[in-house]
């Protein structure tokens, strides 16, 4: 007598592949997931609580400790949020500056991304190539706000520092420098039959799917929804650059790919024209109060983070502390797929669609 | 030869196991020799292909004491076991996953001279045996009683059987041409033209076979490390583990050895090169290979399971079969 039996298997919270403290509980039938129940919450620190007692400036670095591989992106959020509802003027050199660092951003997040979903697929190498490029980007940003992760650069009405001399050409040098390997990673892994095989049609969802479970950033954009927020109501300055939202068809973990990899060229070409226009002198931060004040009132702002929409919401009582702070983080929402497409599919793609949806984990739990 | 026939008509005694037992020292010590090495050369290597230097403190810039020590930590590790385990399985796993890997070792002729048996079905002799070691991972997923290892060695039940088939109907190519098993016979027929000229396709085959055989990259699945963590061998440490690991590049050195023997002339040199010894062109070949393996480790990503299957019985052996039926057609009409 042949029986089978479904076997519940815990994936994580201590698993090389859930890129941080995730848990997955997985019941499987042989390799087969017929249901996954994601558990999250190992490192919930309580950010929007903490800053009910915080003043607006402090709140800046914690939010670099979200999505740790872009803490620029996070950082502008805050001050956004705060400048808007505020109401102060950020200086010129000050926002091109702000975009430089966040692009850079963007680039050495997509990289890790990059990395870390090929080393899931079983390729090694990768990882250490989009290291180094990353070890590149994470060096000027060290110049340019003395920290490798947790950047905690920006400030409400500027930024802190201004730029090192001969910084900006160090950018300039890096953008030729990065097309160069991108070039490299597409002959490397691109074309590469089994990597294709194991990321084509996997994973996939439909436009309508994917706008109902509010899913933003590339999982949004693979299926074919051209929705870039630095396009669509731009913040900042982006409304000078000229770039191009790279948009998927298929919905599945290649389109994904592409998306990101894509993204990676945009973003240096939006480098490309900043460091051009960007003032030679300029102060770095505006006419800022000594103690801010939010007026009464709220203020939702959003931007494109490499995960997603990034949002942050104030609901300020006219102290020194907001009322309510509460951040729309992408990779949260961006997970709540996660159950659907699983279904289904063997143990080696759960590792694929997992990777594909690119979470931070300390966005994750906030 | 003729005192090792009469070594094994002797009737069981002290003095004739004393005997066995040290003629098998040096091969022991050269496969060890080559392990330890191999595995440092295997990370110097993907070191070297990853921007990283590899090993380099322990034993000087090289790092020629790395695997030593790496083996003297495993062997002074507790030896845990889980509590649910099964425990005479888990003990004998490790075992019936190693002692294989050093059983082939008997038959693969170095040179003419250096070799430790000459039977007259050395092929099917290291074929048959080395499937073996698939028992050992399945018998270990098994007796761990952990999920992922259970997945591990179910996986890897289900690649032993996919591969070995059209691994073996490659073989059927070569043995068509030499018109023998014996490896040694295989090699001397291949005097003037080594098989892999003649048997191209039969060589990609076996090539990408053995990758899956030796549970190597993009055929890693047993222990595929982003999904099943170690896979068969996750609940192993200290020793037992270090079993599975010795198993795996003994392999690696067994397998390189049979590809050389079959496929690349064993120790025949190339015409006009005869000068050089024997031992050092089967050492050069077998190097060759060796590295292209680490190489394959460096570059590829893992294929999936059922990828793996589909590969290995829709592609790999109806190819296989075209092969036997071109090299018969070829034998038939040039030989």
């Amino acid at each position: 007598m042949i029986r089978t039996e479904e076997m519940l298997l815990n994936v994580g919270p201590q698993h090389p592949s859930t890129h941080g403290v995730f848990r997955l509980v997985v019941k499987v039938e042989g390799e087969i997931i017929r249901e996954a129940t994601p558990v999250i919450g190992y490192l919930h620190r309580g950010t929007e609580k903490l800053a009910e007692d915080l003043q607006y400036t402090q709140i800046i670095p914690y939010t670099d400790r979200m999505d740790y591989l872009s803490a620029m992106t996070n950082n502008y959020v805050i001050c956004h949020a705060v400048e808007t509802i505020v109401g102060l003027e950020v200086p010129e050199r000050a926002e091109y500056l702000r975009v430089i660092a966040m692009e850079l951003g963007r680039i050495a997040s997509h990289l890790v991304w990059y990395g870390t979903y090929l080393l899931d697929l079983g390729a090694t190498s990768p990882f250490l190539y989009a290291f180094r490029e990353r070890e590149a980007i994470i060096n000027l940003l060290n110049e340019l706000c003395g920290a490798r992760l947790t950047f905690n650069y920006m400030r409400i009405g500027g930024v802190k520092w201004d730029a090192p001399e001969g910084w900006i050409d160090k950018v300039r040098e890096f953008i030729p420098y990065m097309r160069e390997q991108l070039d490299g990673y597409h002959g490397f892994i691109s074309g590469n039959e089994i990597f294709l095989n194991r990321v084509k049609g996997i994973g996939q969802y439909t436009q309508e799917e994917a706008i109902q479970y509010s899913l933003s950033g590339a999982n949004l954009r693979c299926t074919g929804v051209d929705y870039d927020i630095r396009k669509v109501e731009p913040y900042s300055i982006y409304d000078r650059f000229d770039f191009d939202v790279p948009v998927g068809e298929t919905g599945d973990a290649w389109a994904r790919y592409k998306c990101r990899m894509g993204e990676i060229e945009e973003s240096l070409k939006i480098l490309e024209q900043a460091v051009e226009q960007i003032p030679e002198e300029g102060k770095v931060l505006g006419k800022v109060p000594r103690i801010i004040k939010a007026p009464k009132g709220e203020v939702y702002v959003r931007i494109e983070s490499p995960r997603g929409e990034i949002g942050c919401y104030i609901a300020s009582d006219n102290k020194k502390s907001p009322y309510r702070l509460k951040f729309r983080r992408p990779s949260f929402y961006n997970l709540q797929i996660l159950p659907k497409l699983l279904e289904g599919e063997n143990m080696a793609n759960l590792v694929t669609i997992l990777g594909g949806v690119d979470i931070v984990l300390g966005e994750v739990d906030g | 030869m003729e005192w090792m026939m009469e070594l094994l008509k002797s009737p069981p005694g002290l003095s004739n196991l004393s005997t066995f037992l040290i003629l098998t020292l040096p091969v022991l010590s050269i496969v060890l020799g080559f392990v330890t090495y191999a595995i440092l050369a295997e990370r110097k290597v993907l070191g070297y292909m990853q921007l990283r230097y590899g090993p380099n403190r322990t034993g000087g810039r090289f790092g020629l004491l790395q695997t030593v020590a790496d083996v003297l930590k495993l062997l002074i590790k507790e030896d845990t076991r889980p509590k649910e385990a099964d425990r005479p399985l888990f003990i004998l796993a490790p075992v019936i996953a190693f002692v294989p890997s050093f059983m082939v070792l008997a038959v693969i002729p170095y040179t003419e001279s250096v070799m430790f048996a000459n039977i007259g079905v050395g092929l099917l002799y290291f074929i048959a045996i080395s499937g073996l070691t698939t028992v050992g991972m399945l018998t270990a997923g098994w007796a761990s009683n952990n999920k992922y290892a259970l997945m591990g060695g179910m996986r890897s039940a289900a690649q032993m059987i996919s591969y070995e088939i059209p691994l073996l109907m490659a073989l059927v190519g070569v043995v068509l041409f030499a018109g023998s098993l014996n490896l040694v016979e295989i090699v001397e027929q291949q005097q003037y033209i080594p098989y892999i000229l003649l048997q191209p396709i039969g060589f990609i085959i076996f090539f990408i076979a053995a990758t899956a055989e030796l549970n190597r990259t993009p055929f890693d699945l047993p222990e595929a490390e982003s999904e099943l963590i170690a896979g068969y061998h996750v609940e192993y440490s200290g020793f037992r583990f270090a079993f599975f690991m010795l198993a795996e590049y003994v392999y690696l050195f067994a397998m390189s050895a049979l590809i050389t023997v079959l496929y690349l002339g064993g120790w025949n040199p190339i015409i006009g090169l005869g000068f050089i010894p024997d031992l050092v062109w089967f050492g050069i070949k077998f190097s060759i290979l060796v590295f292209v393996f680490m190489w394959v480790r460096a570059t590829l990503p893992r294929i999936r399971p059922d990828q793996l299957m589909e590969f290995g019985w829709k592609v790999l052996l109806p190819v296989a079969m075209l092969n036997i039926f071109l090299s018969a057609i070829l034998k038939e009409i040039f030989f």
